[in-house]
């Protein structure tokens, strides 16, 4: 049992320090498509760290109640799977329709959002082309 | 034949949910799962050609396209949390849009891919227009897999899942 006990302990803990970095890094990051990173995806294996832990927890005393609970955990890890990615790439299909400009380390020092490194705009598929 | 499948994937879904085993419960969930079988039936598998034999065989490399996948999530999320504590983030970010063409026909293959590159932390796919990816990387290592000559090796366990390439 006390392994049990551990591998929880364990499982919630590196889900906990994910979402730790999650948050930080939306904090720290330059611009909205980085956030936007940093947002969305570390929150499917955060969440599915962290709710595989309550799912053993429950696991741990068999029952029937038990098992239908983990069931319908497992579920909402199947449906953040599906939604997260889903979420993420509607919000940056937003940013990227309202023409929000990107960051790199050269428009840090040159103050122009969204150039390359010899100043040009290469975001949009009509700039990508040829 | 659809509207069976349909009618005990939603059953399934019932008992799960509802608990309760008796019979005044399971009666309810037979009409309600019945009625949105009758309804629905040309929804949840629609346009699906394949019979039922190739279809397990295809689940079962999902499953295992899966393992995979949840591999390059642990990774790649080590990926950014490195780059969220570390202490200077900005020196080491490098976000750039890359565009590569698929090799990938069918839209659902397409749809898993995208949704594959959005899972794994460090890449977002923005557009896809016709077989062209527009991919946003945070970093060059986020999008080495992809921005490679030929399709990479996502792509390769997607064309090995659904349109039996090898990988």
């Amino acid at each position: 049992m006390i392994g049990f006990d551990i591998l929880v302990i364990l499982m919630m803990l590196t889900g906990l320090s994910f979402f730790v970095a999650t948050t930080v890094g939306i904090i720290r990051f330059p611009d909205f498509y980085s956030r936007v990173h940093a947002a969305g995806k570390g929150d499917t294996l955060s969440t599915s760290l962290f709710l595989g832990g309550v799912i053993v927890y429950l696991l741990r005393d068999f029952s029937g109640d038990a098992l239908l609970t983990a069931i319908k955990l497992l579920l909402i890890v199947f449906y953040i799977f599906i939604a997260s990615p889903t979420a993420t790439h509607a919000i940056v299909d937003a940013g990227y329709e309202f023409r929000v400009p990107y960051w790199t380390r050269t428009s840090d020092r040159t103050g122009k959002a969204g150039t390359d490194e010899n100043g040009e705009n290469k975001f949009y598929p009509e700039d990508l082309k040829g | 034949m659809p509207a069976i499948f349909t009618f005990f994937v939603m059953f399934l879904f019932w008992t799960a949910l509802s608990g309760k085993f008796d019979g005044f419960h399971l009666g309810m969930g037979i009409f309600s799962s019945g009625l949105v079988a009758w309804l629905s039936h040309d929804l949840l598998f629609e346009g699906h050609t394949k019979k039922l034999a190739p279809t397990l065989v295809e689940i079962a490399c999902f499953l295992r396209y899966l393992v995979w996948l949840f591999g390059q999530i642990v990774l790649a999320n080590f990926h950014i949390a490195g780059l969220a504590l570390s202490l200077h983030p900005r020196k080491h970010l490098e976000p750039h849009i890359i565009k590569f063409k698929t090799s990938l026909k069918t839209d659902f293959a397409r749809f898993v891919l995208a949704n594959s590159i959005t899972l794994t932390p460090g890449t977002v796919s923005v557009r896809i227009e016709e077989d062209t990816f527009y991919v946003h990387a945070i970093t060059r290592r986020s999008s080495a897999d992809l921005a490679g000559p030929g399709p990479g090796e996502m792509e390769r366990w997607v064309a090995w899942v659904f349109e039996g390439g090898t990988r």
